[in-house]
């Protein structure tokens, strides 16, 4: 097969597969903080124990996230060298700032998880908030290089391929950062809180759990709950904040994203459906009328530039369509099924019956599925380019002919380590069921 | 100093710090492996209990050399990667499997047998693969096909450079893991498995120098240029010698409780030792990245996006220095966590 597509594929699933552990890194934390500080609030143990075994589950994941994470930074050195080669001259800072954040998580990770028990309380706290910080402020450091890919700044390229007029802070501050950032991070807040949701409600379902056990993973559902509501609401008011940027700064984009072909003012918004180039249209989607235009400019009669303003040469491939629709999809039903439960529980203060529970257990996993979209989404919209307007992906990557036989290793390689950590997962809290923690308490 | 020196100083710099921190990890892992199936041996858990809390920071020391390469050096990018891809890329796979089998042998202890070899035998091939990138850039390995670089395999793979770099470094890698758990063990007044690292020390120092003074003899011819500059760096290395012969005395000395050796200086020169090694030779393999089609100027990067990159450097390490002293006072001070059981 084409040397670029291998190394697309082989990037492109070592990056899907990192997304899944970074994302639960990121956002774990911010769960144990939660817990803490509900401990710390309420003197509930269940709380101090919730803390603890998400930390175990934590530090299973984050071995996974660390080795995929050294696989991905190094790897995109190898299998795109020429774009690193632009990448080492403008935008060489958030990279090298990544891996501080990274060495603070690193370090109080190990802290927090061989001392806790010699740390006072207050240095212990310290310690996993520091965690969380170095986590998050990885994802958005990095996420600004991805930005920046998208929406390049701070630099010029001579037709001979130099690079002059670097400005390291423009580049750095390039028009997408802030709302690209903001999305990561409570996209992968949004995610983590209905992972735990899905588990504590699995929990619930099972008909042999004593009154205790069902207290203690009521608290762990409704803190995810809660945390999954406002991060999910935060997320969409981002994204609509990401749909406005694109339209200002890259609306091939926005358009490839809503299967709009022809410029035009009332632009309607296409949901669901797929892009037909013949039709010149999304077929099988519900339209409303102006929503595009409302969405991009705050007004109806906004106009969206369509891909025909490009050749077609530079369109992304126009199945993009159905990736951002699932990503914004599954981002507005977990909205709604998050305050739906609130609902329930807050105002009709009503127990949970088996089939909100269930519609709970299938949330943790549409939300991931949600973040692989959305990440493919970025990336292959972006395309033919890895830097937007800049350098093209055919031009980026390898000749190396021996990417074939390592995208077929690395892609064992993640295969068997889904299935590992699964296994070690369940292996480790089988044998440490929350009964026994809770009756030792 | 020019601004593509200092650059590369600090790669080197880096490149020490993992080189004695990749050595402990490895190393620990060796001997986790060696000592891990003999109950009355405490070795195991004395290697255990080290790298349990220290993998990840390891592990970080490797992305940041990783990341200084492209970020100091991208117009290096190119010829390295395209030259290194397998080799790296191998790595990576087998550090991915130490890395989770070393962290799930804590959670599914049914398994420890599996995950101990695992994590022994990966903490020899990855250091082997590592450093075989040394005699790779000496020259004499890499050909140009319509101007894009391959790395000779047929030529490197029977070569006999390769196998004594590999030698080398395993030899010193095992060194510097005993010495330093030797020294591990005594603050966890751990005399089992102190006597036992302090054996395998006393026969790995002079392995590891005779081996080191070989593997020069077998560089390929067209390395003539760094034999010389080595011959020209004769003080400094002659100083990382003399570092050696304290060190390994030192290991011989009695203490006044009638113990003999003296690790945590004996730790000290070693330490030494490896750092004036490694900047001599680091000096010598000047101006060369790769001999002869990569100079350190050739590849550096401009000074504007350089200075910046320092003061994150500086500020970096400036936040963690209070970090490391924990880490520090927790995991290698604190007799509470040497001599749990």
């Amino acid at each position: 097969m084409d040397i670029v597509v291998m190394a697309r594929a082989l990037f492109g699933t070592s990056l899907g597969f990192h997304i899944i552990y970074a994302t639960i890194g990121v956002g774990l934390p911010v769960m144990i903080i939660i817990a803490e500080v509900m401990y710390f609030i309420k003197k509930d143990s269940d709380y101090a124990l919730l803390a603890r075994r998400w930390t175990k589950a934590f530090a299973i994941l984050l071995a996974v996230s660390i080795a995929s994470g050294t696989i991905v930074g190094v790897m995109i050195s190898l299998l795109f060298p020429d774009f690193m080669e632009i990448v080492g001259q403008v935008i060489a800072l958030p990279f090298q700032m990544e891996i501080f954040a990274f060495l603070i998580e690193a370090v109080f990770m190990s802290i927090y998880l061989y001392a806790a028990d010699r740390l006072p309380p207050t240095l212990r706290l310290v310690s996993i908030i520091s965690v969380a910080l170095g986590a998050t402020a990885s994802a958005i450091l990095i996420t600004d290089v991805h930005a920046w890919m998208n929406t390049p700044a701070g630099f010029r390229m001579l037709p001979n391929g130099e690079i002059t007029d670097i400005d390291t802070w423009a580049a750095f501050f390039n028009p997408s950062f802030g709302v690209t950032a903001i999305h990561v991070t409570l996209s992968a807040y949004m995610t983590v809180a209905f992972l735990v949701a899905s588990v504590a409600a699995l929990r619930l379902m099972k008909s042999k759990i004593t009154d205790q056990e069902r207290a203690y993973h009521k608290k762990a559902l409704m803190i995810a709950l809660y945390f999954g509501a406002l991060m999910s609401l935060g997320t969409a008011i981002n994204g609509h904040e990401t749909a406005q940027m694109l339209h200002e700064y890259n609306p091939r984009k926005l358009a490839a994203a809503e299967g709009l072909f022809e410029t035009q003012r009332y632009a309607p918004l296409s949901v669901g459906g797929y892009t037909s180039l013949e039709d010149q249209r999304v077929k099988y989607a519900i339209e409303i009328p102006y929503g595009l235009s409302f969405l991009a400019g705050d007004r109806l009669d906004t106009e969206v530039i369509g891909l025909n303003e490009y050749p077609q040469e530079l369109w992304p491939p126009l199945y993009v369509h159905i990736l951002f629709n699932v990503m914004v999809g599954i981002g507005t039903v977990l909205i709604a099924v998050a305050f739906a439960a609130l609902f329930w529980k807050l105002v009709l203060k009503k127990e949970f019956p088996g089939w909100i529970l269930a519609i709970l257990v299938v949330s943790g996993p549409l939300a991931l599925l949600a973040i692989e979209a959305g990440w493919c989404f970025s990336c292959i919209g972006r395309q033919p380019w890895t830097i937007t307007d800049v350098l093209r992906t055919g031009e980026a990557a390898t000749k190396s002919k021996s990417v074939g036989f390592l995208f077929y290793l690395f892609m064992s390689l993640y295969i068997t380590l889904l299935f590992v950590t699964g296994f070690v997962l369940r292996f480790y809290f089988k044998r440490n069921p929350v009964s026994r923690d809770l009756s030792s308490q | 100093m020019e601004a593509s020196t200092l650059a590369v100083t600090i790669l080197w710099s880096l490149l020490f710090i993992y080189a004695m921190l990749g050595s402990l990890d490895f190393g620990a892992g060796f001997w986790g492996m060696i000592y891990g199936k003999s109950e009355e041996k405490s070795a195991a858990q004395i290697a255990n209990r080290f790298l349990s809390p220290t993998w990840e920071v390891t592990n970080v020391f490797l992305v940041i050399f990783v990341v200084s390469v492209v970020t100091f050096f991208p117009y290096a990018t190119t010829l390295l990667s395209s030259v290194l891809l397998v080799p790296v890329a191998l790595g990576l796979l087998l550090l991915t499997i130490r890395t989770t089998f070393m962290v799930f042998q804590h959670y599914a202890g049914k398994f420890v047998g599996l995950l101990r070899v695992t994590s022994g035998v990966t903490g020899l091939i990855i250091p082997a693969l590592l450093v075989s990138i040394l005699p790779i850039t000496l020259g004499g390995f890499i050909s140009f096909e319509d101007d894009y670089p391959r790395l000779e395999y047929g030529e490197l793979l029977t070569h006999p450079t390769l196998y004594m770099h590999v030698l080398f470094g395993l030899s010193t890698e095992l060194f510097i893991s005993a010495v330093f758990l030797m020294d591990y063990a005594k603050e966890a007044e751990d005399w089992d498995a102190y006597d036992t690292f302090r054996k395998h020390a006393l026969w790995l120092g002079p392995v590891s120098i005779a081996v080191a003074m070989l593997t020069i003899g077998t560089f390929p011819e067209e390395a003539g240029w760094i034999v010389d500059n080595i011959e020209q760096n004769w003080l400094i290395f002659g100083l990382s010698l003399l570092f050696f012969l304290i060190g390994y005395v030192l290991l011989f000395l009695k203490k006044p409780d009638g113990r003999k050796g003296r690790a945590r200086p004996a730790v000290i020169m070693i330490v030494l030792q490896y750092g004036f090694a490694i900047y001599a030779y680091g000096s010598a393999h000047l101006p060369y990245l790769i001999y002869p089609d990569l100079t350190v100027s050739d590849g550096f990067t401009n000074a504007s996006t350089f200075y910046p990159m320092l003061i994150v450097y500086a500020v970096g390490f400036g936040i963690l220095i209070p970090a490391f002293y924990l880490f520090w006072r927790l995991f290698l001070k604190d007799r509470r966590y040497l001599k749990q059981q």
